[in-house]
């Protein structure tokens, strides 16, 4: 820093990029301590915060004549009383080379719902497990969740090694241990660092106690970890997300470009319909652009005057995702209120929203042994696999190919809660399932002249927009 | 752009301009707070992204306590009238006129009823069903548990134990009548993030942000700036001319200055970088008592 000025400074460091982790780990695994040694040795803890600290520590701290890192980010009232981490909390620091959010999430076997809301934009995760007791059950729940989420990163936080007295061995089995373990749920990318988060060994210097550790610190490896191709830059999806009319001449389709690219000129289709266009123009702020990427929020024009609005989904011709109304995913269960069979669920995907039944209830998984189990129905973080059936066709990819595309999200239709969050796994075939047919509206047959059929559309999209989806019969 | 990657400001000016989006498309009646602060001057600034070349398809409402700075409603005028935003101004008179202020009453008295009473009381009038706000979740324990899109009751009320469930960039936007939903599109940014976008984007900010002459007085440890005559008689020998500016602004008798020679952008951010304090500790509502950020969040207020 010394050699630049402050504006060139500044110019290079805009240009960070942004790395969202998790830290998963059971209450007494360390991890509010890592994360606090994270925040404090990449000194982002401010002065005050930390003179407040002090105080308290000494007040109610659990951690005897260290600083208890964890009442700096256990926030709530609630937890403070009861001395455990009941939600997600957002903590963000940055380094020289990269910004990094961290979503803190308890280790509770209740909490669970909190785990996957956490790990949902995550790149990567920290697991915790504490040296004396190696991989546990929450290690094996916490691992299955992350596979689940398909987090591409794992980090194995072998923490308390000053415990063991930074022995080799223990370090050794847990990891041979923990790969076990990781292989059955093919991830691919595991790194395993021996820490100790109190004294800091291995969490952004190494460690001279761990003379046989041949890796990096901790930090060394977050601020160097490859994450942007971890995004789907194959497979180009537009949810058309708002419609943009400022005045006749001018038709734009906002969205959040959810995996793929875009250039001007592209021969894009526009789905449901089925109908082709090109890109026009790539429409932003700044300016137009010649080509856009996954996660850009861009507006789009196209030369042909198409019909299409919130909810349908924009992409190449040669390159389709999946349409249809029937599909298997894994389930999670986040509402306190077990699911009940006959409810028809809101299901929102993207910026699609439909009405939706759980068809068929295939499984459940045990997450801490991963065995299955036959069920009829979910409770509270459970998860499982299912069938579901939507009231309109859904544009979707398999989840472990695009998350973006294969998540959504189950609403009670009378509380309004987010019942159940779902990671598609591939379409069903509709023969199988008994399935009702969508209400048909044949308009010959209704005796309804040509002339309205124009209208009659835009009343069944607006329905369609709403979740009550009818099919349209003109012939 | 060859390696497709984009900068952390990027990326974030991406999700809220997605999240702003999202409140046009799915509520009937969104608004959006302006507090005339640099956060919400960077949201603004993201609204108006958002909608190019249209316009921003929803009101800006500032909840006036009556207390502002005069520097920040003069800025707040300009702008609206330059940008051509749709500005809604409302403020508790009844309570102003029974002369409430944070000398006579105290700040807890004066930001129930001035702030959060004058928001609830608004927000009821319009009958707005989404109302964005410009918090972030770094500036306080309370806020970095929120969800970006936070339910409240009918009361208006967030309660921290019953949060949706918030994944991926699906948001739940459903709600009953009655209720609503405070959306935070800069929840994942850091104060340093808003400064470092203000200088890219060149985004106006109210000159009290940039250090200057300025008279102030000592009360109870913070230096505040007396903006008019409403100073108590006990403070006025008290005041003294020092160089100094503001890291958040609010009502005058409750935010404190900070001594600084950061008189240009680039100055601010280099003084961030290296600053040992948090923002929140110019404020002086947030240490009226234990946990009272979270205390006044269940009760409404932002």
């Amino acid at each position: 820093m010394a050699t630049l000025n402050i504006k060139e400074f500044l110019d290079q460091d805009e240009k960070k990029d942004l790395l969202r982790l998790l830290t998963a780990g059971s209450v007494d695994d360390g991890k509010s301590t890592l994360i606090g040694r994270l925040l404090f040795d990449s000194k982002k803890l401010y002065e005050d915060q930390l003179q407040a600290l002090e105080r308290d520590s000494k007040r109610v701290g659990n951690a005897g004549e260290h600083i208890d890192y964890a009442l700096l980010l256990d926030g709530l009232k609630a937890e403070r009383e009861e001395g455990i981490t009941i939600d997600v909390a957002y903590r963000y620091f940055s380094t020289n080379h990269r910004k990094f959010i961290i979503a803190d999430t308890p280790g509770h076997e209740q909490y669970t719902r909190n785990m996957i809301t956490g790990g949902s934009t995550a790149n990567l995760a920290i697991i915790l497990v504490d040296a004396r007791s190696g991989v546990i059950t929450q290690t094996r729940r916490h691992t299955f969740l992350v596979s689940l989420l398909g987090i591409k990163h794992i980090v194995l936080a072998v923490n308390k090694m000053d415990l063991v007295d930074f022995d080799q061995d223990v370090f050794d089995s847990i990891v041979e241990e923990y790969k076990a373990l990781t292989d059955k749920l093919n991830i691919e990318d595991v790194t395993c660092f021996p820490l100790s988060a109190l004294d800091g060994d291995n969490v952004v210097e190494k460690s001279e106690r761990t003379p046989w550790y041949e890796g990096t610190s901790l930090l060394d490896f977050l601020e160097r970890v490859p994450i942007h191709t971890d995004r789907n830059m194959n497979d180009f999806r537009f949810p058309v997300q708002y419609v943009l009319r400022p005045n006749l001449d001018f038709r734009g389709f906002c969205g959040n470009i959810a995996s793929g690219i875009v250039k001007v000129g592209d021969e894009i289709m526009a789905l449901p319909s089925r109908k082709k266009s090109r890109v026009k123009q790539i429409v932003t702020y700044e300016g137009n652009l010649k080509e856009a990427f996954c996660p850009q929020s861009v507006t789009l024009t196209l030369e042909d005057e198409i019909d299409i609005s919130r909810g349908e989904m924009l992409v190449h011709p040669e390159n389709m995702p999946e349409v249809g109304r029937y599909f298997e995913t894994m389930l999670v269960w986040m509402d306190e209120e077990p699911m009940d069979r006959n409810k028809h669920f809101y299901l929102k995907h993207n910026t699609n929203m439909t009405r939706a039944t759980v068809s068929e209830v295939s499984y459940l998984v045990d997450v801490n042994t991963m065995n299955k189990r036959s069920a009829d129905r979910f409770s509270l973080n459970e998860i499982g696999h299912v069938h579901i059936t939507t009231a309109k066709p859904l544009f979707f990819d398999a989840y472990k190919k695009n998350r973006a595309t294969g998540a959504f999200i189950l609403i009670d239709p009378i509380t309004n809660n987010t019942s159940a969050v779902g990671m598609i796994i591939g379409p069903i075939n509709a023969k199988e399932e008994d399935t009702e047919r969508l209400p048909e509206l044949n308009l010959p047959k209704l005796g309804i002249g040509k002339e309205h059929y124009e209208a009659i559309e835009k009343a069944v999209k607006d329905l369609a927009r709403q979740g009550i989806a009818v099919e349209i019969i003109k012939e | 752009m060859s390696e497709y990657k984009l900068s952390h400001l990027q990326e974030l000016e991406a999700e809220s301009i997605h999240i702003i989006r999202e409140v046009a498309a799915e509520f009937e009646n969104p608004v959006m707070l302006y507090s005339i602060g640099k956060d919400s001057s960077v949201m603004v600034r993201l609204a108006e992204k958002a909608f190019a070349p249209g316009k921003v398809p929803f009101p800006l409402m500032h909840i006036d306590s009556k207390w502002k700075f005069n520097e920040m409603i003069k800025f707040r005028d300009e702008y609206a009238k330059q940008y051509g935003w749709n500005l809604i101004v409302e403020s508790n008179t009844e309570a102003f006129q029974a002369g409430v202020g944070p000398f006579s009453h105290g700040s807890k008295v004066h930001t129930d009823l001035m702030k959060t009473k004058a928001l609830l009381d608004a927000l009821a009038k319009y009958k707005f069903d989404a109302a964005f706000g410009g918090a972030r979740r770094d500036e306080e324990k309370s806020r970095a548990k929120e969800r970006i899109f936070s339910f409240r009751d009918q009361f208006q009320q967030w309660d921290p134990k019953n949060q949706r469930p918030e994944l991926w960039n699906i948001y739940n936007a459903r709600i009953h009548k009655g209720e609503s939903i405070r959306v935070f599109p800069l929840s994942n940014w850091t104060e340093l993030d808003i400064w470092q976008y203000i200088r890219l984007e060149n985004i106006p900010i109210v000159p009290l942000y940039y250090a200057k002459e300025r008279p102030v007085v000592n009360i109870d440890g913070q230096l505040i700036m007396p903006d008019d005559d409403r100073l108590p008689d006990c403070y006025r020998d008290k005041i003294e001319m020092r160089k100094i500016r503001f890291r958040t602004l609010g009502c005058w008798p409750l935010t404190g200055a900070i001594e600084s020679e950061a008189d240009t952008i680039e100055k601010i951010v280099e003084e961030m970088m290296t600053t040992t304090k948090s923002e929140r500790t110019t404020r002086v509502i947030d240490f009226d008592q234990e946990a009272s950020m979270e205390q006044k969040k269940r009760e409404g207020y932002f």
